[in-house]
């Protein structure tokens, strides 16, 4: 919302700079987001008196003047324009002064008569093209005195935040109440500058659903959506230019100048924040207004030229036969005003924001009036304004101010609420006198009434948002400003909310990941493709990727092409987020999920390993291992084989399958090494209502309970104080018997000393047979209480290869 | 001076150099003896070039030349010592300079690390962490936050629907309404999350982003402990002596609504000035109603702030794409 400073003071007449007001704003009122200037900067110039001006010895089209500029002593200036005439007063640039065009006026030898400063043109100001000589000012004002305090050119936008709660503030008097109330600087209804009187209709009629007075009807049909609708006739007007002052209003927040009389409506859209509609009542067929339901097949062309059909089941603001206009949108250019219009029905109704909210969503068209009528206007005001705004017509058009015509109710009075000074300082935690609070809540227009140990207090007609008692408090706590109140922490009970688990673990797998020199991705979590099951956004922005993802995995897959397509063929990343599955629940099934993505380089290149090997699936393996323990700790886990993609699947105790290990497939470079993922469930984010609405499902108060450490199960063992023997066995295993499967042979048959079983290496080839490989093991047995001996350790290796080759087959590899 | 006085302290440096480094122990480290080596040479170094233009002009060539000669000497009386230190050492060079061998480092997202110092500071004021859905109701999200149905309000959060009433979560609110239905007060919790709006993807929007959102719910809570507290927590993350404003504001769920701003350098050369990082305000009635509380018995306050922007001015990002395209080059600028 832009408004002009200097507009604001017509309205109330503070002494603030725009910068003061936009502070005073943003502490109390509304947001500033920034000022602009309108016009150079001439806070610099002064008024001079020309008190001699001499002919230039030297020239004969510039003079040598003497220059009073408050200063004390008489200045020596040159000027060259043919109008300096001593006595006269004028615009003065000192020595120093930067023009608006960026030239520094310094002293300076003109033909051979010293200058110190200069007289200045209009256009040399910035205030028009006029450089036919020194601009004349007619004041009283003394030399010396700032050129900006005799001539208001400069003005200053402040484009306010006007949030949705308060569409008060959308105009200049709404924003100028807000000054008033904070400086207590009166406010006035209209600014008399512009406007100096304005003369009472020449008659007022009223009806309840139909008015008619000398020849003009008004019909409204539809109550609800349009509960009040009021018209001035305004009649004998010329259509023409606005005159000086209203174009500089328009264009001081930036809105072009069109005709005096739309100009007008214009000026009381911003200036009271009503949006009025001016018809030229002779293209009114029997000059009337019908508001009423929109019939099969109607169209309006509206003001900008586009034909629009218009939707049934809704309402529409009719002449006595076609539409006209939009309610609360825009007018038609059936009846638009033109050049040749000589009598207006100016249109000031109150409509109902929720239906001026779907007109403009099916037109798709936001004007000024649909967004301030769909936060809501000022209902109490519309006779007052439809008077103000028929008299600015006339005061600028020219034509006298006729009837005013009124259909419908007004607007029910609020009921005064209850205000407890007690309940203003326990929600604000600083007590604020009684007579503070009703001050403050006056100032701002409501009415305030002692009743016992509270206040009755009843919003103005304007204030939409003052609902409840706490509405009433925050209008209390801004007028005093939230920077008055203490700035001291006060003691606080601790919460009986514990920590959300997920949150732990997922803090947890991220610390871990990182240590394993993985980076943390956020990426967008929506995809490309999906089925019918597939959870998809109903209304995205981009038809593109509407389908929020089932897989963390697939996201990462993608990123990682995006590093590929720029070079980049060392990727590790990971992510904690969340997979959307289709489920049969109102809401998809959401899984808070971990998932990682390895490819390229293992290590970064060392001068001792100048190509380090890529990493494999085996480092896959390894960091779902990692994954594993840092999100469930002290849970045991299995990997189960899987196919050639999805090597592994992770089994986790009773939570049964919870991520896999795969081959990543991507769309790569042939310089681009295999990508290799893990995808791991953390737990499932219910959606379920925690208790319908307006309950709450709150148990037993109990103590913040924390998950037991991942470190609790461990009892620590002595250390060993006997030597270890070890020996090592080669075995020659077929394809398709499983390490895993002779380990645990190994461990079965070991005996209780057997305290250790690695295995240590893989072999194929030379001395194996094809379909066999070889794989070494080395086993570690230990005697708690003494050594063992030579023959102990012979006698279980035996052992060991006799249980191996009864149950597997398996037989030592030939040395 | 004299020519042969110049020639003369040339000579005696070049000596006197090469005698030092001959007398050390070979064990000695190389940049030990180059100092010592330093402490004896600079000096007189110096003082015989700064003579070269003392001596006559038909002296200079054969000084220059001897001056060129000494420094040449004694680089060579160091390579001896160098080659003397490897012969002993068993004739192999070992070269500190090299590279360790390190391994990749990894990296916390920016937004995380932002979020983690965040929940860092509140922790220490008394917060746990509270989690909610991101695939949320109509209801969860707008009506039980005081949204008046059919409001320009909503218009404030552009939203991505799933179904007739159920969306994407266009803020971590939900939470709010949640969190109190689950426990009973005194609650005070933070609750970072995801959200969505319906913005296009470019340099200042993205459709899904952070938020944290903190709620504290007991009796006797007031705007002061609202205040204090976020005070409190921009005086610990931007340091001590940055000022703090507040303003109104407005969001339906808190009443009143109030917004705060600090002073900080965005590091663009423009100093300091008042930014906003949060909107804050006392839980509005309608939303413990909605939960199922009792609004004479608790009061409560809330805020809420987006780490990603916080982010984005901290470590100068000016394209929010940055963050969420994975481009290794960038997440690895935040390893340490």
């Amino acid at each position: 919302m832009i408004v002009s400073h200097e507009w604001l003071k017509q309205f109330v007449p503070h002494a603030l700079s725009a910068e003061q007001v936009g502070e005073l704003l943003s502490r109390h009122c509304v947001t500033l987001d920034g000022i602009e200037r309108v016009g150079a900067d001439l806070s610099a110039f002064v008024i001079a008196q020309v008190v001699e001006a001499a002919r230039h010895p030297n020239s004969d089209h510039l003079w040598v003047t003497k220059v009073d500029d408050g200063s004390g002593t008489l200045l020596d200036v040159v000027c060259g324009a043919p109008n300096v005439v001593a006595g006269h007063k004028y615009p003065f640039a000192r020595t120093g002064t930067v023009m608006p065009g960026g030239l520094k006026i310094e002293k300076r030898k003109i033909r051979g008569e010293t200058s110190n400063g200069m007289l200045c043109s209009p256009r040399e100001l910035g205030l028009g093209q006029d450089h036919d000589g020194i601009m004349t000012l007619d004041t009283t004002a003394a030399p010396g005195t700032p050129f900006l305090d005799v001539l208001s050119v400069a003005d200053a936008r402040l484009d306010l935040d006007v949030l949705p709660n308060r569409p008060d503030l959308l105009s200049h008097r709404g924003v100028a109440r807000e000054i008033a109330a904070l400086t207590g600087v009166a406010v006035r209804a209209w600014p008399e500058t512009d406007l100096p009187s304005v003369p009472a209709a020449a008659s007022v009629h009223y009806g309840s659903s139909s008015v008619t007075a000398s020849g003009v009807t008004i019909r409204v049909d539809d109550a609800s959506n349009c509960p009040r609708y009021a018209a001035a006739i305004v009649r004998g007007v010329t259509v023409g230019p606005s005159p000086a002052w209203l174009v500089k209003r328009l264009e001081s927040i930036g809105q072009r100048s069109i005709n005096n009389v739309v100009d007008a409506t214009n000026y009381v859209l911003h200036g009271v924040g009503q949006p009025v509609h001016a018809f030229d009542l002779a293209s009114l067929t029997h000059a009337s207004i019908v508001v009423r339901p929109t019939s099969e097949g109607e169209t309006l062309t509206t003001l900008d030229g586009v034909a629009r059909r218009i939707a049934t089941g809704t309402t529409v603001i009719c002449d006595g036969d076609k539409p006209v206009a939009l309610a609360g949108v825009m007018g038609g250019q059936n009846s638009e005003v033109t050049a040749s219009t000589t009598d207006i029905l100016l249109e000031v109704a109150h409509f109902d924001p929720r239906f001026v909210r779907r007109v403009r969503r099916q037109v798709g068209l936001s004007t000024d009036a649909s967004y301030r009528f769909e936060r809501g206007v000022d209902a109490a005001a519309l006779e007052s304004i439809a008077v103000f705004g028929a008299a600015l017509i006339a005061h600028v058009a020219g034509g006298t101010v006729g009837e005013l015509l009124v259909v419908g109710t007004e607007a029910p009075h609020t009921s005064p609420i209850a205000v407890r000074p007690a309940r203003v300082a326990r929600l604000l935690g600083a007590a604020i006198a009684t007579d503070d609070i009703a001050h403050r809540l006056q100032s701002i227009g409501c009415e305030v009434q002692v009743a016992g140990e509270a206040l009755a207090v009843r919003a103005p007609s304007w204030r939409h948002d003052l609902l409840l008692e706490v509405d009433f408090i925050e209008e209390v706590a801004r007028l005093v400003g939230f920077d008055a109140l203490p700035d001291e922490l006060r003691a606080f009970r601790p919460g009986n909310a514990p920590d959300n688990p997920v949150h732990l673990a997922g803090t947890r797998v991220r610390n871990a990941l990182v240590a394993l020199g993985l980076a943390e991705t956020r990426p967008m979590p929506f995809t490309a493709t999906g089925d019918a099951h597939t959870p998809r956004v109903r209304n995205p922005l981009a038809d593109d990727e509407p389908y929020l993802r089932a897989s963390l995995l697939d996201t990462l897959a993608r990123r990682a092409e995006y590093n590929l397509a720029r070079m980049q063929g060392n990727v590790r990343l990971f992510e904690v987020g969340n997979a959307f599955v289709g489920g049969s629940g109102r809401l998809p099934r959401e899984e808070v999920r971990v998932a990682a993505l390895v490819m390229g380089a293992r290590r970064p290149p060392h001068f001792t390993e100048p190509q380090p090997p890529a990493f494999d699936i085996w480092d896959a393996k390894a960091i779902a291992e990692v994954m594993v323990a840092s999100v469930f700790p002290g849970e045991a886990s299995t990997l189960v084989p899987g196919d050639d993609t999805v090597v592994w699947t992770i089994e986790c105790g009773t939570r049964g399958r919870i991520g896999h290990v795969a081959r990543v497939s991507l769309d790569r470079p042939a310089w681009a090494s295999d990508a290799c993922g893990i995808e791991l469930t953390i737990a499932i984010m219910s959606s379920d209502d925690v208790a319908s609405a307006g309950t709450h499902a709150h148990g037993a108060i109990t103590h913040l309970v924390r998950p037991p450490a991942a470190s609790a199960g461990i009892r620590a063992k002595a250390l060993p104080v006997t030597p270890a023997a070890e020996f090592d066995l080669a075995l020659i295993v077929p394809d398709g018997t499983l390490a895993s499967t002779v380990e645990s042979t190994l461990r079965a048959a070991g005996g209780d000393l057997l305290e250790r079983v690695t295995l240590f290496d893989e072999f194929r080839g030379a001395g194996v047979a094809a379909g066999h490989r070889s794989l070494a093991w080395r086993l570690t047995f230990r005697h708690p209480e003494r050594t063992l001996k030579e023959k102990e350790i012979e006698g279980r290796r035996a052992r060991l290869l006799d249980t191996l080759d009864k149950e597997l087959g398996i037989r030592p590899r030939a040395s | 001076m004299l020519l042969s006085e110049y020639l003369a302290h040339a000579d005696a440096l070049a000596a006197e150099s090469r005698a030092l480094l001959d007398g050390l122990d070979p064990a000695t480290r190389l940049d030990v003896a180059k100092g010592q080596l330093n402490a004896l040479k600079d000096e007189r170094l110096a003082a015989l070039q700064g003579e070269l233009r003392a001596l006559a002009p038909e002296d200079r060539r054969s000084a220059g030349g001897a001056f060129n000669a000494l420094k040449v000497a004694i680089q060579e009386s160091l390579d001896a010592f160098a080659a003397r230190q490897i012969a002993a050492s068993g004739g192999t060079f070992f070269d500190h300079s090299m590279p360790a061998r390190r391994g990749w480092h990894g990296t916390l997202h920016p937004v995380t690390i932002v979020i983690d110092e965040i929940c860092d500071i509140f922790r220490e004021l008394g917060f746990t962490i509270a989690l909610g859905p991101e695939a949320e109701t109509e209801h969860y999200n707008f009506g039980a936050l005081n949204f008046p149905p059919d409001h320009p309000a909503m218009e404030l959060h552009d939203t991505l629907y799933l179904g007739e009433d159920t969306l994407l979560r266009t803020h971590t609110s939900p939470v709010q309404v949640r969190t109190l239905q689950q426990y009973a007060p005194p609650v005070r919790v933070l609750a970072p999350g995801q959200v969505y709006r319906r913005d296009f993807f470019d340099a200042t929007h993205a459709p899904a982003f952070m938020q944290l959102e903190g709620l504290a719910v007991d009796e006797g809570i007031s705007f002061v402990d609202l205040k204090a507290t976020l005070a409190e927590f921009a005086r610990r993350f931007y340091g001590a002596s940055r000022r703090v404003r507040f303003g109104p504001s407005y969001f339906p769920f808190v009443e009143p609504g109030a917004q705060m701003d600090v002073e900080v350098d965005l590091n663009d050369g423009k100093g300091l000035r008042w930014v906003e990082i949060l909107g804050c305000g006392m839980v509005h009635p309608n939303v413990l109603h909605a939960a199922g509380l009792d609004s004479e018995r608790y009061t409560g306050w809330a805020f809420g702030m987006g780490p990603a922007r916080i982010a984005m001015s901290r470590y100068n990002i000016h394209d929010i794409r940055l963050l969420y395209d994975s481009d290794v080059r960038f997440l690895e600028q935040f390893a340490r």
